[in-house]
């Protein structure tokens, strides 16, 4: 039996192969004097294997997101096989006598060359789309597997750590949990796990070697323990525990359809975090009744450039769509400190966290904020959406915000387009500057959101991202919890109402401390709603205390 | 040879969408020509990429012709595609 020790940041048991995310070499090296018909035939290959994939890909969304986002998809298979694009790489590869692969790159560059030169910015944001096509005939022609992973079934994913834009392009289905070397509680992939339900285990150190990549294991993320070829009794013991775990998911299946409200009538907006339009799946399936708080930083992430207006419009809308109504709370873009992007260009700071990130960038960068605000506005008009600033510490601030909204409506105005201009503009609570404004901060917006993670960072005083801080770092600190009172009453004494969206929500333990605190709102993982609902259902509001808030002193 | 003109009253022109699916509609007669005339310019309506380089934008005249095939069937279908979605 091998037991390889680490944290368990995200709940849950599951067994299957390990196997280790190969990063794959990508570079292209033109080669000549290469067997023209040969390589037609190897372009030919990609092109079907592409075509293939693109209308997988196109019947996927269909079913999830509707006709409309698989259309993007439909539209890339026509663009592959468009004669132009096609007869540009023949081109190139009888001229050259070329490879397959440096024929392709070039084409592809071409055309995106002659899009993004097109006087109008619709179409010059098609250069992404045809980059995108060529990317993928460029992954069939190499071999480079899209998702990362190559194998049919489902695995325990494992890796030193993964940055956001890595996950994003992993294919969900194919994993069971993950196991990492490094990473911690508060990191992209803790959150992405918790989102999708899966276990993960974070620090397990050198001990998880490439060597073990293949091998059957059991990953159980309440011990953070990974074990390969249990003995008897201890697979006795996981297997107890992996049925345990099926049999609380059916449970918490009766759960579907039940109102968020406790014993004595207090109702609670159970709502979810998500980090992509993908993750709405998930929101439905476990039957959230809205978006918390919608992370908009994939659409920074995922891209090596600015995203457009349009391709911001169009995942905002997908989201405020598939929720049929719902109210969507989209965070305006929070990148800075642990997230960085490339093509910002950010000068590197000694402290990031304290540095210029989330609404400081925004504010700093007004083009940046614009873009994305005009994209918020536009998909206002297909759904119930509400906008959300971050790392907000001063009045001014929000004024700023309210005036860059009104600008952007007064464009929408002027050029037609539609977008409701009774949008709901909240802010999240995450800075102890925020609390002790917080009176003044609620006469300006319609709702607060504490993201409890920074609080208690910024509260406490301790990096979230290092690892061995340990007790210091304490959401359940009575200082924590003290600021979360402080807002909540600041917040219904002006008349607007409180949630949390960090991870603290789904902390049930907590539960009765937020009943009593009065928060009319918890968003959690999707994986979290039918559990919490559950508690939430069996909670007196009116009996709950708020003992915790003494910790410190009540022994 | 038959055609028509059109004037476009999409806001944003030709975009990704209705071009891909004028593509489709034209690849759809299989005895027909079909090509698309922006001023000086006439492409293939099957060309995809050439189709959405036209650039053409709302207020935009276009003409849209077909040659070969049921004329008028094919006509009549572009005719109501363009009403429909452009």
């Amino acid at each position: 039996m091998i037991l390889l020790q680490g944290k368990g940041v995200s709940k849950g048991i599951a067994e299957g192969p390990l196997y280790f995310l190969q990063k794959p070499d990508t570079t292209i090296v033109k080669e000549t004097g290469k067997d023209i018909e040969a390589e037609k035939a190897r372009i030919a290959e990609a092109k079907e294997k592409s075509a293939a994939q693109l209308l997988a890909l196109a019947e996927k969304c269909r079913e999830e997101a509707g006709d409309d986002a698989a259309f993007v998809f439909e539209t890339h298979a026509m663009f592959l096989d468009d004669d132009d694009y096609v007869e540009g790489i023949n081109d190139c590869l009888a001229s050259e006598q070329c490879n397959a692969e440096y024929a392709v790159r070039t084409a592809g560059d071409t055309f995106a060359a002659m899009f993004a030169a097109m006087d109008d910015a619709y179409m010059s944001a098609r250069a992404a789309d045809i980059k995108d096509i060529t990317q993928r005939l460029l992954n069939n022609l190499m071999g480079i597997v899209e998702g990362g992973i190559d194998s049919d079934v489902p695995v325990i994913l494992c890796a030193d750590d993964l940055a956001p834009s890595e996950t994003l392009q992993l294919d969900k289905s194919l994993i069971l949990g993950f196991a990492l070397q490094g990473g911690s509680g508060t990191s992209h992939t803790a959150i992405l796990a918790r989102t999708m339900g899966i276990p993960a285990i974070c620090g397990l150190g050198d001990a998880l070697t490439e060597e073990l990549n293949g091998r059957e294991g059991w990953i159980d993320a309440e011990t953070g323990e990974i074990i390969l070829d249990p003995d008897e009794i201890t697979l006795k013991g996981l297997e107890m525990k992996a049925k345990k775990q099926a049999e609380l998911k059916e449970l918490m299946q009766t759960m579907i359809g039940q109102e968020d409200v406790t014993l004595d009538g207090k109702k609670i907006k159970l709502y979810c975090n998500i980090g992509s339009p993908e993750d709405v799946a998930a929101v439905k399936a476990n039957d959230g009744q809205g978006i918390g708080l919608f992370r908009s930083e994939f659409l920074y992430l995922a891209t090596d450039d600015y995203p457009t207006e349009d391709a911001q419009f169009e995942a905002y809308k997908a989201v405020a769509e598939a929720m049929e109504g719902k109210r969507v709370i989209i965070r305006t873009l929070d990148i800075g400190a642990d997230k960085q992007v490339d093509y910002f260009e950010m000068k590197p700071e000694e402290n990031p966290a304290l540095g210029v990130r989330a609404i400081r960038i925004c504010l700093n960068r007004p083009e940046v904020f614009r873009t994305q605000l005009r994209a918020l506005y536009r998909a206002s008009a297909y759904g119930k959406v509400a906008i959300m600033f971050p790392m907000i510490t001063s009045v001014w601030e929000v004024k700023e915000c309210k005036r860059a909204c009104q600008a952007v409506m007064k464009e929408l105005d002027e050029e037609g387009i539609p977008y409701n201009a009774d949008t709901e503009l909240g802010i999240m609570i995450e800075t102890p500057a925020s609390v002790f404004m917080a009176r003044d901060l609620a006469k300006e917006v319609d709702f607060f959101s504490v993201g409890t993670n920074d609080l208690t960072q910024y509260t406490l005083a301790c990096d979230r991202q290092a690892n061995d801080l340990g007790k210091f770092f304490d959401p359940h600190h009575p200082a924590v919890l003290r600021a979360l009172k402080q807002a909540a009453d600041a917040a219904h004494a002006e008349g607007i109402w409180i949630g949390i969206c960090g991870e603290l929500g789904a902390d049930t333990e907590l539960l009765p401390t937020f009943l009593a605190i009065g928060i009319d709102e918890l968003s959690v993982s999707p994986a979290s709603v039918l559990p919490l609902r559950a508690e939430i259902r069996k909670s007196i509001a009116g009996s709950c205390t708020l003992d915790a808030l003494e910790g410190e002193f009540a022994d | 040879m038959k055609q028509f003109s059109y004037t476009i009253t999409d806001p944003i022109g030709i975009h990704a969408r209705p071009a891909g699916m004028l593509a489709q509609l034209a690849k759809s007669f299989a005895d027909t020509a079909v090509t698309f005339t922006k001023g000086d310019q006439t492409v293939k309506a099957t060309q995809l990429m050439k189709l959405m380089n036209l650039g053409v934008k709302a207020g935009d005249e276009v003409t849209i012709g077909v040659e070969g095939g049921d004329e008028d069937a094919a006509l009549a279908a572009l005719e109501a595609f363009m009403k429909e979605n452009l």
